[in-house]
């Protein structure tokens, strides 16, 4: 009998206590509406912005997430239409977007990374060519494009990236006796670049720094600066040798290029070959924000990289860009300039929200207030983005330091090289690479093995990625 | 008793098989379903029947190879894991001082999440390598190492925790008749103590060899399959062809499937072997 009543007793509760979870998430739902309802009570133009649509915009950069929070909010506040900004972890947001968009409430606003990034989302990407931004492109062809000739992503900012280096290194080599050159003008070549390198690695005691160029960054994951920035430029090359914008098969014809640059970073770096596979992007860039190197291959965004660095000895004023002299038309050859972030709109979202969307994107790109926050430099609170639109003035530029460099070499009549890696076959391919160059890093791989592979890749990922 | 519960079965069963069904029967269907579809997101699936598997055993795929080293890790681990759990089981319930405070410390690191804890061997085994030059991705070995040390750190103390509830369960009779009798240390270890956990052994190996075998976080953070893929593990290789390629979504879910059948096998196995070797007490 006490058996049975404690049985009964503990099924009932177990019953009682899934009610109760059920329950309990119900009553929290209604607590979360009538807040919500009591906030649009309250404040009324929130109501009607409800009614109007909303804004959800997926963002790609982890490093400017509290900026377009601040967007967001200033936005809602001048028109009264809601945006929910949410920031995907760093490396995680196709992952994060593939989950998201397939929920009710999905994004609005998201980003395509260029014409394969396109492939993977066109049964989402809204055509744009209707819309004020597309209209207000300063370079239309920058825009993808479909098959069917709509505009399915809009650029919204341009990048530059090159050899980042500190002028005040620089001038201290300079002013040593027996200098190869005196002045960094006179960098103009690989073979001029590899003699200045290799004898500031020989001073490097007197220059005060641990190596010239920053840790080749490896590990697993943050090998993107050589997988797909530097190996950007056999392709270009390459495209350009033989008139085309993609090629099924590769023949790295400029490989022997790309091993000497690679060679230039390892060999006079801060670490150790053999290490570099512990190495992030973050500690390259702190060891060029805390002076212990004079140069670091990045981006214009690496500005709030080293910046924000505690301790760090690098003054804005110094921090210059050099094009990354590849040995192949080094005297025409400027920085590589391009960009990997389009917007796109959900093709699959409610009317309201699209229009809402569209607004909003028209708002951020002509509106003072909207253009303030697009331009204006990480410190002072904007994207620093070098926006791509007629309606930003030479004064709305972007004025971080590397952003007022991009477009000092956007001007000198070099020819800047575009972005090609937005052609490479996918992911895999990018970080087959990244494998390859540790392994080569490691001394388990030859070049000719590296070489040979990445062809390989290349003609496989390709035929993988090709429609199936 | 037994007609009343027979009749309100019904009643106890549909919360928790609701729950069940859809935090799991459901979206598993879908999962097998999706396997034979071409797909970007779950919404918008296409029908392309078996080509996602033929792919999926394509050599460039490395499904095999991930096969292997996964094999080969949780022999490895399963082993060492449940040799080392038993043996701390055994010195903790000698009554010695502090008894309850080691166990603490030992079942700890079992509460920090998989991602932390690699980064943080991560970091560990490379301030140890970089004396000698090298890091964790510089040869799969060390990768290989690595991962058997961690997941034994992670894991010992949690089936400690369950051998010494199996140990505690012996009843003190046998082991004093045993003595009586004129057995050893070892005698009463292997004749009587082993012969009556064996209900725990089954269990701690049944969650050491599932848990090796579909091991991911840990994979992920340590040497996420560097250098070329040679430490890559069954569910690393399934989420890189998910999220790698274009297109390939489907081909990662067939993996999947394929995945959920090796697991299901071994597991079943396991627990028909090792149950027979149970003893009624």
């Amino acid at each position: 009998m006490k058996r049975k009543i404690v049985s009964l007793a503990l099924a009932a509760a177990l019953s009682m206590t899934l009610l109760a979870g059920c329950g309990k998430a119900d009553g929290d739902k209604n607590a979360g509406t009538d807040t919500n309802d009591q906030n649009e009570d309250t404040t009324k133009p929130s109501e009607e912005g409800n009614a109007e649509g909303s804004v959800y915009y997926m963002n790609f950069k982890p490093e400017v997430d509290a900026i377009w929070q601040d967007i967001a909010k200033a936005y809602t506040t001048e028109t009264g239409v809601p945006v929910k900004v949410v920031t995907a972890a760093s490396g995680q947001y196709e992952a994060t977007l593939r989950t998201e968009i397939a929920g009710t409430n999905a994004p609005t606003l998201f980003q395509i990374n260029g014409p394969v990034g396109y492939e993977s989302w066109k049964d989402y990407c809204l055509d744009l060519s209707d819309t004020d931004i597309y209209e207000n492109l300063s370079d239309q062809s920058l825009a993808v494009t479909g098959e069917d000739g709509g505009v399915y992503g809009i650029p919204y900012t341009v990048e530059a990236y090159g050899i980042i280096y500190n002028n005040a290194i620089m001038d201290k080599y300079f002013a040593l006796d027996g200098a190869v050159v005196k002045s960094t003008d006179e960098i103009n070549s690989y073979d001029t670049l590899k003699a200045v390198v290799e004898d500031m690695t020989a001073k490097k005691a007197e220059l005060g720094i641990e190596g010239v160029f920053a840790s080749t960054s490896l590990l697993p994951g943050e090998d993107w600066r050589w997988q797909t920035h530097l190996a950007n430029l056999p392709i270009y090359y390459e495209y350009k040798d033989k008139g085309v914008g993609d090629l099924a098969e590769i023949e790295f014809t400029y490989a022997e290029n790309y091993k000497n640059v690679l060679d230039l970073y390892m060999d006079n770096s801060v670490s150790e070959k053999g290490l570099l596979g512990s190495v992030d992007v973050a500690t390259s860039m702190a060891e060029f924000a805390l002076g212990q190197c004079a140069m670091v291959q990045n981006g214009n965004w690496g500005w709030s990289q080293i910046s924000e660095v505690s301790g760090n000895t690098v003054k804005a004023e110094d921090v210059k860009f050099m094009p990354i002299y590849f040995g192949v038309d080094d005297e025409n050859q400027g920085l590589c300039i391009g960009t990997e972030n389009f917007w796109s709109i959900n093709s699959q979202a409610s009317e309201e929200n699209i229009k809402a969307t569209k607004d909003f994107l028209t708002w951020l790109t002509t509106s003072d207030e909207g253009k303030g926050f697009m331009s204006k430099s990480t410190d002072e609170g904007g994207l620093g983005n070098a926006a791509p639109f007629t309606t930003f003035t030479e004064e709305e530029r972007s004025s971080d330091p590397l952003a007022v460099e991009m477009y000092k070499w956007m001007e000198s009549g070099k020819t800047s090289v575009s972005w090609n890696f937005t052609s490479f076959p996918s992911q895999t391919f990018k970080d087959n690479f990244g494998n390859a160059l540790l392994e080569y890093a490691n001394g388990n791989m030859s070049w000719d093995e590296v070489e040979a592979y990445v062809i390989e890749q290349w003609a496989a990922e390709k035929a993988a990625a090709a429609p199936q | 008793m037994e007609k009343t519960l027979k009749k309100y079965f019904p009643v106890f069963v549909l919360p928790t098989l609701i729950a069940f069904s859809f935090s799991f029967l459901i979206p598993f269907i879908q999962g097998v379903y999706l396997s034979f579809c071409n797909f970007t997101t779950v919404g918008n699936a296409k029908w392309v029947g078996l080509s996602n598997y033929k792919l999926a055993f394509s050599a460039g795929e490395g499904f095999g190879r991930a096969f292997l080293f996964t094999a080969a890790f949780t022999l490895v681990a399963v082993v060492t894991i449940n040799v080392l759990a038993f043996l701390v089981a055994l010195l903790l319930t000698r009554k010695l001082r502090g008894t309850n405070f080691f166990r603490t410390v030992f079942f700890m690191p079992n509460l920090i999440g998989g991602i932390v804890l690699g980064y943080t061997w991560q970091q560990m085994i490379n301030a140890v390598l970089h004396q000698h030059g090298v890091t964790i991705v510089s040869d799969p070995t060390y990768g290989f190492i690595g991962l058997v040390l961690l997941m034994n750190w992670q894991m010992v103390g949690y089936m400690m925790i369950i051998y010494i509830a199996g140990l505690q369960n012996v009843p003190g009779e046998l082991i004093e008749a045993a003595q009586i009798d004129g057995a050893t240390a070892m005698q009463t270890l292997f004749r009587v103590k082993i012969p009556m956990v064996m209900p725990s052994i089954t269990i701690c190996i049944f969650l050491t060899l599932s848990n090796s075998f579909k091991l991911f976080d840990q994979n992920l953070a340590l040497t996420a399959g560097a250098p070329m893929k040679k430490t890559q593990m069954l569910a690393l290789n399934i989420y890189d062809t998910f999220y790698g390629k274009n297109g390939y979504q489907g081909v990662g879910q067939a993996k999947a499937v394929v995945f959920f059948v090796i697991v299901a096998a071994i597991v079943v196995a396991q627990l028909l072997v090792t149950r027979r070797k149970e003893v009624e007490q």
